[in-house]
């Protein structure tokens, strides 16, 4: 929505995860004007057609290789398979996490079954050597083109942005700002409970104000 | 990229109905027995063949809202009754199904209604069927991959060979009934995996995008995806087709006056299930308009979105969800008879006097 000057200033953005929802960020990020990677679980070649016609611009390559350029990770693989992932793939990273637990959607998950944690908080233990950071997970990935508008635009939606450490989250509310939304941080990952399924701002298209009132409504509820 | 894909794709444009079984109510407003729910869609079947419409199509349901859990013997009453309408699933949640049986019933309804089965493919987007059957949902890429791999096998004929790890190995097998013509037209339906896309194409299967929320428009890079596999796999052009939910009554106040509460009211429950926030009378608005994916209002209002949509996407079939649960079977009905007689026509003379 912005119109960056240089491409080289921003951060390189590394997808991993080529399905409903990594090309559609992907989309919205190189629109943004950031150098934008992606993978699947394996070969490039697999997702070659996906990248060219769904992600113009980006490159797809080896997950490996995909976090260990990037910036900016972002995790849109299923959760079921996040018990497998390799940590140390995206160790010292800055990690979006936008994946959802919802035990009647996804089937109960043994590691995500404890109610004292959210699911990212979850994620950050496992990886434990990089800095999640909770976002995009409460927006429709159908939605999130058409839903951007510039900055200052009255129907303007906010995305929420939580994280325990502040430049990481710092870091993921420019890129939200930059695709098309108002980024509303939140002050830690355990804060960012509030964003999951079930809660005041899943699914719903709120703008700043709203997205703001959903989240003490809740709070002092 | 640049040439537009709509001129690769000169089918002849058809359009279906699709339930998923939603009980109805009677006349007082009290909700239809499943037996009764699956008596009147065999109603609905043979009066949508009866105003013209190209296609019916039963989506695999298991819960107490949606009991068709066995669209296909519901498709064979309605093959007796009828001449001329496609009857198909839509869809078949393939992953935890044996396609070897899926086969077998729908080349069995083939031969029933004389070459008028079709099938949709699904992956599985409603869950009922995986605990029911013992299918663990983490499993679902694996599953559907293999078995939309089989059921390609099983398309062109017997004997077939095939090995995978979800189901037992076939060497030479000999599968019946055998087709007497073409194999039917089988339909990958797609939600917004690109990699359902892509198999689509791999396979030979036809493509139908659902479109359930949101800017139908934004599904264009998937037709584009679809053609630019098919060429990749140096496959012939094959159709797309659209399915979204709606309903159409005489003007477009009755149309949303019938259809918004029994929406709200089914949203509600879903929104519980899926943990998502409730439509709001703005949201609906959208969705109804032009930039959204509900087809709602007279004949006129449905058939220019229908139009616009299927120019967007490439697309030559649309089908209807139609009769929302909770309906009253009368406006039901009347949906049907208006779908076949103005808006289907409608439709054509729109696009017809285009090109
Ligand atoms: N639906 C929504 O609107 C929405 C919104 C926000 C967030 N989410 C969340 O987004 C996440 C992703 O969902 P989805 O629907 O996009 O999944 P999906 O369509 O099943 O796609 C998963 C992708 O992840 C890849 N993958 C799997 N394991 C991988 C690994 N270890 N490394 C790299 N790539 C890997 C797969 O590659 P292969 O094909 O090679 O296996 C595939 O490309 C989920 O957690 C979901 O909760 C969904």
């Amino acid at each position: 929505m912005t119109s960056p000057t240089s491409t080289t200033t921003l951060p390189r953005i590394g997808i991993l995860g080529a399905g409903h929802v990594g090309p559609a960020i992907g989309r919205v990020a190189i629109k943004a004007g950031y150098p934008v990677s992606i993978a699947g679980s394996g070969d490039p070649a697999k997702i070659a057609l996906i990248t060219q016609i769904l992600v113009p611009g980006a490159k797809a390559d080896w997950p490996a290789q995909v976090a260990a350029e990037a910036d900016i990770v972002i995790l849109a693989i299923p959760l079921h398979k996040f018990s497998t992932f390799d940590p140390s793939l995206v160790a010292g990273k800055v990690v979006v996490d936008l994946m959802n637990y919802w035990a009647p959607i996804d089937g109960t998950q043994q590691l995500f079954e404890d109610p004292r944690y959210g699911s990212s908080e979850i994620v950050q233990r496992h990886l434990s050597g990089s800095r999640v950071v909770k976002s995009f997970n409460h927006a429709g990935y159908h939605e999130i083109e058409a839903d951007r508008r510039p900055a200052g635009a009255a129907d303007r939606l906010a995305l929420g942005v939580a994280g325990d450490d502040r430049e990481a989250v710092e870091l993921v509310a420019d890129l939200v700002e930059n695709i098309g939304y108002d980024a509303v941080l939140l002050d830690s990952l355990h804060d960012g409970r509030i964003l999951e399924p079930g809660g005041p701002v899943f699914g719903a298209s709120l703008n700043k104000e709203q997205f703001a009132q959903a989240l003490t409504e809740k709070t002092a509820a | 990229m640049n040439d537009s894909p709509s001129l690769r794709t000169g089918f002849p444009l058809t359009f279906g109905l699709d339930t998923f079984g939603d009980v109805h109510s009677d006349e007082n407003g009290t909700l239809n027995s499943h037996a009764q729910t699956v008596r009147n869609i065999v109603e609905q079947g043979v009066l949508a063949d009866s105003v013209g419409i190209d296609f019916f199509g039963i989506g695999e349901h298991h819960t107490y809202d949606y009991p068709l859990s066995a669209g296909d013997l519901v498709l064979s009453a309605i093959a007796a009754r009828t001449r001329d309408i496609h009857l198909g699933s839509a869809v078949t949640v393939l992953s935890s199904d044996d396609p070897v049986r899926v086969f077998q019933r729908y080349s069995t309804l083939n031969a029933l209604s004389s070459g008028r089965a079709e099938v949709i493919l699904g992956r599985g987007s409603s869950i009922d069927s995986f605990p029911l059957f013992g299918y663990d949902l983490s499993d679902y890429e694996v599953l559907f991959e293999e078995k939309s791999e089989l059921f390609a096998e099983l398309l062109k004929g017997s004997p077939v060979t095939w090995t995978g790890t979800t189901r037992a190995a076939l060497k030479d097998q000999d599968v019946v009934p055998h087709l007497e013509a073409e194999p039917f037209p089988t339909w990958i339906g797609v939600g917004g995996s690109p990699q359902s896309v892509v198999r689509a194409a791999r396979h030979g299967y036809n493509l139908i995008l659902a479109i359930i929320g949101g800017s139908p428009a934004r599904f264009q890079p998937f037709s584009n995806l679809y053609l630019e596999a098919l060429e990749h796999f140096e496959r012939p052009a094959q159709p797309i087709g659209v399915h979204s939910m709606g309903h159409v009554a005489a003007t477009d106040e009755q149309a949303q006056e019938e259809f918004w509460p029994r929406y709200l009211a089914v949203m509600k429950h879903v929104s519980k299930t899926r943990g998502f926030a409730i439509p709001t009378p703005e949201s609906f608005k959208h969705e109804i308009g032009p930039h959204g994916a509900i087809y709602v209002g007279s004949p006129e209002t449905v058939a220019r979105k229908i139009a616009a949509n299927l120019r967007v996407l490439h697309a030559s079939r649309f089908q209807l969800k139609f009769g929302m649960t909770g309906l009253a079977h009368t406006a039901v009905m009347n949906n049907i008879e208006l779908y076949g007689t103005k808006v289907i026509p409608l439709v054509r003379e729109i696009l017809g006097s285009e090109s």
